[in-house]
């Protein structure tokens, strides 16, 4: 019997141990998804729009789930050294330049990375600073 | 009994003002600076006029680099605006805002726009030939002017009453002010809204009937 009960206390506790680290792990995404939103009005909706929709055949839509999950380690690079190159989003091309925002530090890159890859129909989770900064020691 | 003549005063200015503002219809106001001049009339009385200020007469290229000036707005209403194809800042907003001016009145060839670049080093009509095209715009309703520094700074700043400048400290190395300016058929300033404001602009929507309508009478 006190083999049960302890048994059952020690799942208990790791469960518990368990749900409380995802529940962390989601407050933080969550709070990185705020921040980042925040970030986004104001120093990316001018061009990308209020919905991300971009504008006409001049500025890309952030709504091309797959574009955010194929590039998703290039992101970095475009937000923080902008982009000025031929690409395809929504089955459209686009080529105008993307000026550089080298003002944003790591952290204000993951919050917008957060924020824009679990928005507009995506769904990918939670993406932190290390990962930015790896990912910016390998851009173009 | 000594307040009714009061009372029916007041009574009398309400039933006044509604039927005023009933009847009364809206016009847009008119801005810029304004001038009065002395005229003589026939009977050799004289009377003064208000003179308001117009756009003066201007030549520019357009996106095909064709000449275009005043009398490719003759007869017209038409939203004037200066920015740049490569504006980081508010020019995205305020073309995002101001297309959809430009879609409700498509079929009205009463309405043009004019957009003057203030980039005159590197918008040249080839580039606002591709930017007009990617934004959907190209065709004769809506023109994009290129033209020499002076003539482009000196228009924005002493006729559309719009600040303009190069600075260096500036991403972009412009600055300017996202005015859209709507001018009658007599070239005279009817309206000034915030192009990065979306209801400022929806309002600039509302107004182009009202001053159509002056002239159809
Ligand atoms: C001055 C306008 C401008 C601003 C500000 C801007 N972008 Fe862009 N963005 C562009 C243009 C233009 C492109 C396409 C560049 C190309 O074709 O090379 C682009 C492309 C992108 C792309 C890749 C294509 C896509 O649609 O997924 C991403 C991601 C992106 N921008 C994110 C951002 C984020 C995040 C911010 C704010 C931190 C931002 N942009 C700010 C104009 C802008």
């Amino acid at each position: 019997m006190r083999r049960y009960i302890l048994s059952a206390l020690v799942l208990l506790t790791i469960t518990t141990m368990i749900y409380s680290c995802q529940s962390a792990e989601q407050i933080k995404q969550d709070m990185y998804f705020a921040n980042g939103r925040d970030l986004y009005v104001k120093r990316c909706q001018n061009c990308h729009g209020q919905k991300a929709e971009g504008l006409a055949n001049l500025i890309p839509p952030l709504t091309d789930a797959r574009y955010l999950k194929k590039n998703k380690n290039k992101l970095a690079c475009i937000i923080k050294n902008g982009l000025n190159e031929k690409i395809i989003v929504n089955n459209r091309e686009f080529s105008e330049k993307m000026p550089a925002q080298s003002d944003l530090n790591d952290i204000d890159i993951a919050q917008i990375i957060v924020y824009l890859t679990n928005s507009n129909g995506s769904k990918q989770g939670m993406y932190n600073t290390e990962a930015v900064t790896a990912d910016l020691k390998k851009c173009k | 009994m000594r307040h009714l003549p009061l009372r029916i005063l007041l009574l009398f200015c309400a039933v006044l003002l509604v039927f005023n503002s009933c009847t009364k219809e809206r016009k847009l106001p008119i801005y810029g600076n304004r001038d009065t001049k002395i005229v003589k009339h026939a009977d050799g009385s004289s009377s003064i006029d208000t003179v308001y200020q117009t756009i003066p007469d201007f030549t520019f290229l357009n996106q095909d680099s064709v000449k275009i000036n005043n009398n490719t707005f003759k007869n017209k209403v038409y939203v004037a605006d200066f920015f740049f194809t490569s504006c980081p800042s508010i020019c995205p907003i305020m073309h995002r805002n101001l297309k959809k001016v430009y879609e409700d009145f498509k079929g009205n060839p009463e309405v043009m726009f004019l957009s003057h670049t203030i980039d005159y080093k590197y918008d040249t009509p080839h580039i606002l030939k591709k930017y007009a095209a990617k934004l959907g715009v190209d065709d004769k309703k809506w023109q994009f002017a290129y033209g020499k520094r002076n003539d482009i700074y000196t228009i924005a700043e002493k006729s559309y009453l719009v600040a303009v400048q190069e600075d260096s400290t500036e991403k972009g190395s412009y600055v300017h002010q996202g005015w859209l300016i709507l001018i009658d058929k007599d070239r005279k300033m009817r309206g000034i809204y915030d192009g990065t404001d979306s209801k400022a602009v929806e309002k600039l929507g509302k107004d182009i009937p009202t001053l159509l309508a002056e002239y159809k009478k």
